[in-house]
């Protein structure tokens, strides 16, 4: 076993490799960039080296500069991760002329499956199933037709020269093959110049299920198993599970020995992934699979395969790349239970799955244990930047069958708190009620097809969510009054106590939502013996909470006992309720009126001198500081900053001209 | 220590009789005060409030540390005194935590008459001063006033507790290091001018706060010169030229803002001048005084079921517990601070009054605060009694009552008659605050004894002329003083006089107590000082 590694990666994955590493003894180093310098890897990692800027293009993904911190750091290996230079095969092959381990497979291995093409052509070697179809050159419409038969419908008919769909014709009966041939090579020549065709298998309602497959040095190849992977966002995996749904003993056998043949006729070493697009068959089985690529490399989704075998596959490629043959055989390999993932990310599902970024106010995970895991690389605080991958955490859940897992994965997705930035927790978990997704008919069209359910049109605030942030805000302030009282000389004082006391009347405080254009005005009504009558445009229920010392709201609203969390991040209130979370406004009057001392209307000359620049013209918008001018006086250079936000309705002096003390230099709009 | 035991039954007739006519009494308390709070009527409201303006209350409620108590004083002042509808006085005052600091806060309501000065307006506003002046409370005005009521100018402005005691108030404040704050949030006319110019700091809302010793009418016709009265005293002639104001505020939650920056910059720490402990509610809970309360104000009870609900954990430690039994004296805690309880449980006898003065005086030694719990009818006569020196006894507690120099609290629970309310703590006796139950009655004597006096007067004159009345005769005399008396010596007449800082519900009496202890707290306890006590 190595003494020391270096993990070429960041987030999560570089975490997770620490993890396995220092149970193993191993020492671990970290890289990171100027934008990770505090980040969770950096501060896990026995010794970390800087290595550069933020853009991943002149710090991760520079081979040299990984190569540098090794020599300086004396790591015998490198971990890649996921991405960035996993599967750079000059990469590799730069780490082995420097006497380093790369922990991964040989280069030749991710050569061979680089190129989509040419894995394709080795694996129809291999005896590897691949999507049927014709490719030639041969283009006469009967030819064609006997391929289509050949292949089996239905198939898909698309312009050689082609992409994007165009011309594309999906056939479904013979009798209809000649009419679509001719229609997809008019618009091929239209739209390429070039009327060649190619026939495929056309996949109904395909599903995407990886099979893991592991290899060592001396020629050894096992699989783990799969990973169903359907439920897909444009190619982006969402929820990955394992085993596949409705996955017979045979198939499993079938698929397992297809992937272990693929990895064995590339010579492969190490952790692979070998990706089939396969049919659902009506009853939700999956049908027949087809090679698609290999993934050389550990996956992202990896944690479902180890939670139902029990196995650390980076322990096995740490002692793989280490030259031990694997840990286990096939027979000794056994699957037990059912294990979900889900994908947390920075993305706003509302605004197109754009990703987000900001600083992670607030995030808390449910507690891990048997039945839950969190691979996460970024801890509350922590900023979820530009640079890289947005995601935030793997919600990993596993029981023993889908339903019981299933279950556990909703719960986990409700009991993770985010706020600060916009993430896709409210999605995953309108996707773990999904019914489609919930009887295990999945496939990779699932999302598309259901999408409005799953990403709802954002709705106002209710009174309970009114409620909830209204309660947060009185309970936060009689915290910190009483946290103020207690370091004071007078601890028990009831003027700290008493809230909304009044002489033979009770009082009520005035707070103002906002969400859009729409205002909240809200009267939070003190009850005697205690809680609130709370009434806004959204309703009146009566209210009433403790807020824990880890800022969660133990609330009841209209006699229903909720816990929810209110995070204040700046002027905004996100209220995370278990299915839902909502961002709403706070506006305070008072915020902020204390920090100047107003006067809009005019500015005067502070004292006589000269104008040597003017800045600004009439009409112009300008902030509170904005520099308008400068006043030679007293050999002085005085800069006149606008006092206040406005617009100025006008500019008095120009350049060179003397003013007097108080005369008004420019005034702004009522 | 020791804990008291109730021997009230709570589900008897007589108790749930006696409740019945507290839940009465208080009723008809809040609906006033509700009445009350609404200022100067709906359009008077809205006027005010579509000039941008927060209401008197709003501004409170803002001003204030969000969700913070606020103990108002005097809310009945005014109350049927004047032909016109006065609420409040037209003038709103109370101590609240301001940035965590109690201040006194004096807010005028422009929606009563303008804000204008009547008697009374003054009198509560000076009244207001003298607590924030014996408790170290800095001062807070919002003002928004057209100044004394002309018409009543007479009972305004000349005398010492007149409208010029506010301005000498506030420089000898300032003296004493009790900041002065001032936030003009509207008219702030002639005299009125005088509160942001004697203030520490002062603070004028644009538009809308205006501060001229004459105004636009009277310049013109002064000097003929026409002016407008936002140059002639606006937020920008004043922050920008004349300097009377130091900050400029753009509405009403700014300058409230700026306040609160201030407070918040004044650098106060309250003096840990007391063991205070945690509190504990009383064992008994306060809303069965009103069951404890006969409703028959003659019949009497123990003044013990009523500390039992006021103080914590119901625990009282009782000094001469044999002795003088009429007065019951003992150390308490309420709201965790210590106190000196003095309560009447009967006549005041020699005994009596020399065990409060006993126990004052312990109190005074050991710097603890003292509460007057006043349901006295007066000190025994007779000649027994006289020739026993009651007199010379009573003087005795008269005189630590009057030069004791710990906080003192009064609450009148019952009646308050003659020298009993000297030696008990009256208004003359400064206590720091003084509260009356809307049970209470105040005057020189019982409106039967006041009637019986003055019926035995002028029979006696009729009897030197040989003559004589029919008892019919002899009723129809008395009656009248009877309904005299007991108007005058309703707490809402006295309220309304601002004889006391205000009427409270008898189960808010804790809390109550428990505020104005912490407020008083501000000023440090002085050593003990006694005058001559007649032997």
């Amino acid at each position: 076993m190595f003494d020391k590694i270096l993990i070429a990666n960041r987030g999560e994955i570089a975490c997770r490799v620490i993890r396995t590493a220092k149970a193993l003894g191993v020492r671990t180093v970290a890289v990171y960039s100027d934008a990770d310098a505090t980040a969770q890897h950096v501060l896990l990692a026995d010794e970390a080296v800087h290595i550069g800027p933020p853009a991943a293009r002149e710090s991760y993904l520079v081979t040299d500069k990984i190569l540098e911190a090794c020599r300086r750091t004396g790591a015998q290996a490198v971990h890649p991760g996921y991405g960035f230079l996993s599967e750079n095969a000059d990469f590799a092959r730069a780490l082995e002329q420097a006497g380093i381990a790369f922990i991964g497979p040989p280069a030749s291995a991710i050569d061979a499956m680089g190129s989509k093409s040419g894995a394709k052509t080795i694996m129809e070697k291999a005896n590897v199933p691949l999507v049927p179809g014709y490719h030639g050159d041969e283009q006469d419409a009967e030819f064609l037709a006997k391929e289509a038969d050949r292949i089996g419908y239905p198939v898909l008919i698309k312009a050689s020269a082609g992409g994007g769909g165009k011309g594309m014709r999906l056939v479904e009966d013979p009798a209809a093959f000649a009419d679509a041939l001719a229609s997809c090579r008019r618009e091929s020549a239209a739209s390429f110049g070039d009327d060649k065709v190619l026939v495929e298998r056309f996949v109904t309602r395909p599903r995407h299920i990886e099979i893991q497959v592991f290899a060592d040095s001396q020629g050894n190849a096992v699989h783990l198993f799969e990973r169903d992977c359907s439920l897909q966002r444009r190619h982006q995996k969402v929820i990955e599970e394992s085993p596949a749904p409705f996955m017979s003993e045979e198939l499993r056998a079938r698929m397992g020995a297809a992937a272990t043949e693929a990895a064995k006729a590339i010579g492969y070493v190490g952790a692979g992934t070998v990706e089939f697009i396969v049919e659902s068959r009506e009853d939700g089985r999956p049908g027949e699979f087809f090679f698609m690529e290999m993934n050389t490399r550990l996956q992202v989704e990896h944690p479902v395969t180890e939670m139902v075998t029990g196995q650390d596959l980076v322990e096995w490629q740490l002692r793989v790349a280490a030259g031990a043959p694997l840990p286990l055989g096939q027979d000794d390999i056994t699957l037990s239970g059912h294990a979900f993932e889900a994908r947390l990310y920075a993305e706003d599902p509302a605004n197109d799955f754009l990703p987000s970024t900001g600083k992670l106010a607030r995030f808390r995970t449910p507690e891990t244990g048997a039945h839950v895991r969190i691979d996460s690389g970024v801890m509350e605080g922590d900023t979820v930047s530009v640079h890289y991958d947005p995601m935030i955490a793997k919600v990993i859940t596993w029981d023993r069958d889908r339903g019981a897992a299933l279950q556990r994965l909703r719960r986990a997705l409700e009991e993770t708190e985010l706020a600060g930035l916009t993430s896709n927790r409210d999605f995953l978990i309108a996707l773990c009620r999904d019914e489609e997704f919930a009887s295990g008919r999945v496939d990779t069209g699932l999302i598309g097809r259901n999408r409005d359910s799953l990403v709802p049109a954002e709705e106002g605030p209710d009174a309970k969510v009114i409620a909830l942030a209204a309660l947060n805000e009185l309970k936060a302030r009689e915290v910190e009054t009483a946290r103020q009282a207690a370091s004071g000389s007078d601890p028990h004082s009831p003027w700290s106590v008493l809230h909304g006391w009044r002489l033979n009347d009770i009082s009520h405080v005035d707070l103002v939502f906002k969400q859009g254009d729409r205002d909240y005005p809200t009267v939070c009504k003190y009850v005697i013996g205690g809680g609130y009558e709370i009434s806004s445009p959204a309703g009146t229920v009566s209210a009433d909470a403790e807020l824990d010392g880890d800022g969660r709201l133990h609330a009841v609203i209209d006699g229903a006992r909720l816990t929810a969390t209110v995070a204040a991040v700046g002027q905004d209130r996100v209220v995370i309720l278990p299915g839902r979370t909502h961002r709403i406004l706070l506006h305070d009057p008072m915020a902020g009126a204390g920090d100047t001392d107003g006067g809009t209307g005019k500015l005067t000359a502070p004292m006589p001198g000269k104008v040597t620049a003017v800045f600004v013209k009439k009409g112009d918008k300008v902030e509170a500081g904005t520099a308008l001018m400068i006043l030679e006086a007293m050999k002085m250079e005085h800069t006149i900053a606008a006092p206040v936000d406005g617009v100025l309705a006008e500019v008095h002096f120009q350049e060179g001209e003397q003013v007097d003390e108080g005369v008004a230099l420019v005034a702004f709009e009522e | 220590m020791a804990v008291l035991k109730t021997s009230v039954n709570l589900r008897g007739d007589e108790a749930k009789a006696n409740a019945a006519a507290m839940t009465d009494l208080i009723g008809d308390l809040e609906d006033k005060v509700a009445k009350i709070k609404l200022g100067g009527g709906k359009r008077a409201r809205e006027r005010h409030v579509g000039r941008g303006k927060l209401l008197p209350r709003d501004r409170v409620r803002t001003l204030l540390d969000p969700g913070a108590p606020f103990l108002e004083f005097s809310q009945l002042a005014a109350h049927e005194v004047y032909d016109d509808d006065v609420p409040g006085g037209g003038v709103i005052t109370g101590i609240g935590r301001v940035s965590g600091q109690e201040c006194l806060i004096v807010v005028n309501d422009a929606t009563v008459k303008g804000g204008t000065y009547y008697p009374i307006t003054v009198k509560k506003h000076v009244r207001a001063l003298e607590i924030a002046e014996q408790n170290h409370l800095p001062c807070i005005y919002l003002v928004d006033s057209g100044g004394a009521n002309l018409p009543n100018q007479d009972e305004v402005f000349p005398d010492r507790d007149h409208f010029g005691r506010i301005f000498y108030s506030q420089a000898n404040m300032s003296a004493k290091g009790i900041p002065q704050i001032a936030a003009v949030m509207g008219s702030c006319t002639a005299g009125g001018a005088y509160v942001p110019a004697m203030s520490d700091e002062s603070i004028i809302v644009r538009n809308q706060g205006t501060i001229f010793l004459g105004g636009p009418p009277l310049v013109k016709a002064a000097t003929g010169e026409v002016v407008s009265a936002e140059d002639l005293g606006g937020a920008d002639t004043h922050s920008r030229i004349s300097g009377v104001t130091d900050h400029y505020a753009e509405n009403d939650h700014h300058a409230l803002a700026i306040v609160r920056q201030i407070v918040g910059n004044l650098n106060r720490a309250k003096p840990a001048q007391v063991k205070v402990k945690a509190p504990v509610a009383p064992a008994y809970d306060p809303a069965e005084i009103y069951n404890v309360i006969p409703a028959d104000a003659r019949k009497p009870y123990d003044v013990r079921e009523v500390i039992a609900r006021i103080v914590d954990g119901s625990e009282f430690d009782e000094f001469k517990h044999l002795y003088g039994t009429t007065l019951v004296c003992g150390f308490a805690h309420i709201w965790g601070y210590p106190v000196g309880i003095v309560a009447n449980n009967g006549i005041l006898f020699s005994e009596s009054s020399l065990k409060g003065a006993h126990f004052v005086e312990l109190c005074s030694q050991r710097k603890i605060p003292l509460v007057f719990l006043q349901n006295i009818t007066g000190f025994m006569v007779g000649r027994k009694y006289e020739a026993g020196g009651i007199a010379k006894d009573g003087a005795k507690l008269v005189t630590a009552v009057a030069t004791t120099q710990v906080p003192k609290f009064t609450v009148i629970i019952g009646g308050s008659f003659g020298a009993g309310n000297y030696g008990m703590c009256g208004r003359a006796y400064s206590p720091r605050m003084l509260y009356m139950w809307p049970n209470a009655r105040i005057s020189v004597m019982g409106g039967e004894q006041a009637a019986n006096v003055l019926a035995t007067v002028r029979e006696d004159g009729m009897a030197r002329k040989d003559e004589t009345w029919t008892a019919e005769e002899r009723e129809a005399f008395m009656d009248p003083v009877r309904k005299q008396y007991e108007h005058q010596g309703h707490p809402y007449y006295a309220s309304a006089r601002v004889w006391d800082d205000g009427v409270i519900d008898p189960k808010e009496t804790r809390n109550v107590l428990g505020l104005s202890l912490s407020a008083a707290l501000n000023a440090p306890i002085p050593d003990p000082r006694f005058s001559v006590f007649r032997m």
